[in-house]
């Protein structure tokens, strides 16, 4: 396999407060190959919109990344000062937030931001960085981009002011875009359109894309891999249709269950009982034990690595073949 | 925007209106402006007739309409005290309050935005901290203090600046300026600093809180992820952002400096408008209140509509608020 | 960040009633974080204990003319040369003690300013509540009428007030009504900020499901206004109250300063700063100074109380 362009290993997010040092993400380690779309799940507060930040030392304080390693094409970007992070960011790992309303500065033409991203990474001239823009916003669907380029952000409705987030995320050909609930803040009847044109854009550009999302539809029909966090690890991690269609790991199994279908006819909503542990609460061993139905005693005392199960790689110890010969 | 110029401008003359109502209301109902200036001897028959003639008799409503008629032509009446009438009192010391004032608002202007600034960008520096309490020390001594403390370090105890008066002044014909003489420009000091010292403050203060405010938004979040230098940022995006808030506030601001100057008058025994209006109050020389009153409700309501007109220069949100989004 | 309902294990092993959670709360975290802010509070304190029991805590009483010798007069402060150890910080040019007199200044000013914040907060509280809970014209007109006040400062109003009632009660010395007439003026001063964070709360609970069926219950809506919105409000009150303290004590001395405020006779701060303005120039800086520095620590302390509560009670910023 070649190189992988991202490797993050044990990565650690943690919040040091007055009751002690919460571990918001707790050794976490993933790939992601160029050009491939992969998608991190879990649920609101599993830590994966921390994960992105963390990539790109994005982390608002006291948060801070307590250990692990972030290696982009084989070059370690965790521990860089922060001038030479500045420099990846945004020519090299380009980013796409939530809400597209506040992430674009009310006060500036669209035309104005989109110039200042370009000329920031790239030597080009007014006139130059002008058309590049123009082009940009024409590959993301903004109709008369000529104009348009002149209009402040309010001019514009939610699913273009993502249009335009995205060009500027793509603005300096990077390598890689963290795309953070893209979707969620935009009306549903838009939501796969930007979708479809973030994959078409990174796909065009040469881009991987890490798609962060509570989503699994989104996943489902963007992803190449998919990557499951709960409570600020990953529980099961692996291309797309085996997670979804054959989950290994007990909670992908009860996420998959739990999401209703119009083909099949069923009388309750199936759920997992109970709900994901308060960072200050994370049980010991595997964090989903006191959840899961098939835990047995090692799953309370030890935390289970991601071990290869087939098609792929779940953290937990039904997997372990030492343990399936006992 | 041409209906919000309006609007606002209609505003304005309400305002205006209701004041001069209250002054109306003041200047014919607290106390007999019949006893005021008359002497003891002066029979009933004297004083109805002085009534009858003044149209004191009149409906409210007219009297109500000649006393804004007469206001609107800048004449106040008689000053009950100085038995001379109010608007040439207010005249001849309408330059020693506007030089006074107007160096104060400067020179607040000039040394606290870019204090604010600093200390918001640079929140741990020590300059910053230094900034900080000498801001906390500013905002708790009343100004009258400062002056006093002034006089004393200065004018008693180093003896090189004079402790009341305007020094020298030179008559222009309608003004007369202190800023030509030497004395003059010795004798601004003092009092400007006193005056200036509050003002500068509270707009360092405000102009921090509002920086801190900005540099916590989302498309600051995103500028920074799209790798911009933190120079861009702090002076292009977040500073564009504070004046927003900032404006309006240091107009209004400077209004007060002209009412602050009441205290800095009596201080340094300034011969202004606001040593006058003191006067008046110890005097209970209605007049000269309440044409104080209007001519500073003046001054307010036209400082607050270039605010409100500035706003629409920066502010394109509300400049455009006719555009449609696509 | 944190996840999930609580166990039920969770929720009983943690401390309950209302004093072990006040202990353990944030709010009183940070407070002992903060030398300054406890340093402040306890100077705070210090000044209105002085103030309350300044019979007992002045060493002399500067309002009874029978104990003044006027050969005590215009003394320096103790340990200066010619001070005398009687009059810690000199006298004045009646032979009053100025220390005592920074005692009892206190207490003038102290009681002005929290009569004054307790009545533009029960003002600006009420118009509040009303005005958003009832809206209408009356509502409105409130909220104009706060709009157009608070265009001007504070000073400005108080001083009209202030000429305008002793002009509509021209047969009343001015003295007799000093203390009701700085209250009634710096009281009106500020009751806008009161009124207007309030008036915003009431509107966003009003509409609130909770509220409506109080009032198809038919629960009188003063009752309503009192047991759900004030609690939601005072946080922000409380903040707004300890920097309208600070605001009302300058406003106070200020006024008594430019003597149209507490007079000679029953002296706030203010007034003993303006009396001893005079004698700077001959040389007896002390009397004026010394009230200075103690007005000026006492505002210091509320304000950085204020600027602690501030912080800390906004959630944004921890």
């Amino acid at each position: 396999m070649s190189e992988p362009l991202l490797r993050v290993r044990d990565l650690v997010v943690e919040f040091p407060t007055r009751r002690g040092i919460l571990t918001a993400v707790d050794k976490v380690s993933f790939d992601i190959a160029p050009g491939e779309v992969l998608g991190v799940v879990g649920e609101s507060g599993a830590g994966k919109s921390l994960t992105g930040a963390a990539i790109i030392n994005l982390l608002e304080p006291p948060g801070r990344i307590g250990g692990g390693e972030v290696i982009l094409q084989g070059q370690r970007i965790d521990n860089l000062p922060m001038e030479k992070v500045r420099k990846i960011r945004g020519s090299r790992i380009g980013m796409v937030f939530q809400d597209p309303l506040t992430s674009l500065n009310p006060l500036y033409t669209i035309g104005r931001q989109l110039t200042e991203t370009i000329q920031t990474h790239m030597k080009l001239s007014d006139a130059d960085a002008l058309a590049r823009a123009i082009e940009l916003l024409t590959e993301v669907g903004i109709p008369a981009p000529e104009t348009r380029i002149e209009s402040y952000p309010h001019q514009f409705s939610g699913g273009m002011r993502q249009r335009v987030v995205i060009a500027l995320a793509l603005a300096a050909n990077p390598v890689l875009v963290i795309a953070d609930e893209p979707t969620t803040a935009l009306d549903v009847s838009v939501q796969a359109q930007i979708i479809r044109l973030l994959k078409k854009m990174c796909a065009e550009h040469g881009a991987a894309v890490m798609l962060i999302t509570h989503d699994m539809g989104v996943i489902a029909e963007t992803a190449d891999r998919v990557a499951v966090m709960y409570a600020g690890r990953i529980a099961e991690i692996g291309p797309v249709r085996e997670v979804i269609k054959h989950a290994r790991h007990p909670y992908t199994e009860g996420l998959m269950a739990s999401i209703p279908s119009l083909g099949h006819d069923s009388e309750r909503l199936q759920q997992i009982e109970g709900s994901m542990p308060r960072l200050t609460a994370i049980p010991d061993g595997c964090a989903f034990h006191p959840r899961c139905p098939k835990a047995f005693d090692r799953c309370m005392k030890e935390r289970p690595e991601l071990i290869d199960a087939e098609t792929t790689r779940a953290a937990c110890w039904l997997y372990d073949k030492a343990e399936a010969a006992t | 925007m041409t209906a919000f110029i309006i609007r606002r401008f209609l505003q304005a003359v309400l305002v205006m209106l209701v004041v001069v109502a209250i002054a109306f209301l003041m200047f014919r109902f607290v106390g007999d402006p019949i006893n005021q200036m008359v002497g003891l001897e002066t029979t009933t028959e004297e004083r109805e007739a002085l009534r009858e003639r003044l149209g004191l008799n009149d409906p409210i409503i007219v009297q109500f309409a000649n006393f804004v008629w007469n206001a609107a032509q800048f004449n106040f009446g008689i000053s009950y005290q100085f038995k001379q009438p109010v608007s040439g009192m207010i005249l001849e010391r309408l330059p020693a309050t506007l030089e006074l004032s107007i160096v104060s608002a400067i020179f607040a202007l000039l040394v606290g935005m870019p204090m604010g600034v600093y200390t918001g960008i640079r929140r741990n520096h020590w300059m910053s901290k230094l900034f900080l309490t000498v801001s906390l020390v500013g905002i708790s001594l009343p100004p009258f203090l400062i002056g006093i403390l002034l006089i004393y370090i200065f004018a008693v105890y180093l003896q090189i600046l004079p402790s009341f008066g305007r020094g020298q002044v030179v008559d222009l014909g309608f003004w007369t300026t202190g800023f030509l003489t030497a004395s003059g420009l010795k004798a601004l000091i003092l009092p400007a600093i006193t005056l200036a010292l509050y003002q500068l403050t509270l707009i360092m203060r405000l102009v921090r809180a509002e920086m801190l405010e900005v540099l916590r938004t989302d498309y600051v979040k995103f500028a920074r992820a799209r790798g911009l230098s933190e120079r861009a940022i702090n002076f292009g995006h977040a500073l564009k952002n504070t004046l927003i808030p900032v404006i309006t506030v240091t107009g209004l601001q400077l209004g007060s400096i002209i009412a602050f100057a009441i205290i800095t008058e009596t201080v340094f025994q300034w011969p202004g408008m606001g040593l006058l209006f003191l006067q008046s109050v110890q005097n209970v020389d209605i007049p000269i209140m309440a044409a104080y009153l209007m001519l500073i409700a003046f001054l307010f309501v036209v400082i607050n509509l270039v605010v409100d007109l500035l706003y629409t220069v920066v502010d394109p949100r509300v400049r455009i608020d006719g555009g449609a989004p696509i | 960040m944190t996840t999930g309902p609580e166990t039920r294990a969770e929720f009983l092993s943690r401390p309950h009633g209302f004093a072990t959670r006040m202990l353990d709360s944030d709010i009183l975290h940070s407070f002992k974080q903060s030398k300054l802010t406890m340093l402040a509070a306890l100077v705070t304190f210090i000044f209105i204990f002085g103030a309350a029991f300044a019979p007992w805590v002045a060493p002399h009483n500067p309002f009874d003319l029978a104990s003044l010798n006027l050969l005590d007069s215009l003394l320096p402060p103790a340990w200066e040369e010619g001070g005398d150890p009687r009059f810690l910080l000199g006298t004045d040019d009646q032979g009053r003690d100025i220390l005592s007199g920074i005692i009892y200044g206190t207490r003038a000013s102290l009681a002005v300013g929290f009569a004054s914040v307790i009545f533009a907060a029960t003002l600006g509280i009420s118009l509040g509540l009303m005005s958003g809970y009832f809206g209408g014209t009356f509502g409105t007109v409130i909220m104009r009428i706060a709009d157009i006040q608070l265009t001007f400062p504070a000073i400005l109003i108080a001083l009209l007030i202030d000429g305008t009632v002793h002009g509509i009660f021209d047969n009343v010395t001015r003295a007799d009504t000093a203390y009701w007439v700085l209250i009634l003026s710096i009281g009106l001063s500020f009751w806008v900020q009161y009124a207007r964070t309030v008036r915003a709360s009431t509107l966003v609970e009003r509409n609130k499901e909770y509220v409506q069926a109080a009032r198809l219950i038919g629960i009188p809506p003063f009752l309503i206004m009192l047991r759900h919105v004030l609690p939601n409000v005072m946080g922000p009150v409380l903040v707004i109250g300890t920097i309208n303290l600070a605001l009302a004590i300058i406003l106070e001395a200020t006024l008594s300063f430019l003597g149209v405020g507490l007079p000679p006779t029953q002296p706030s701060l203010g007034t003993l700063i303006d009396i001893g303005q005079d004698f700077l120039f001959s040389g007896e800086w002390w009397i004026t100074i010394f009230p200075g520095l103690a007005l000026a620590i006492l505002v210091l302390a509320v304000n950085l109380l204020g600027d602690w509560l501030r912080d800390a009670l906004n959630p944004k910023l921890r």
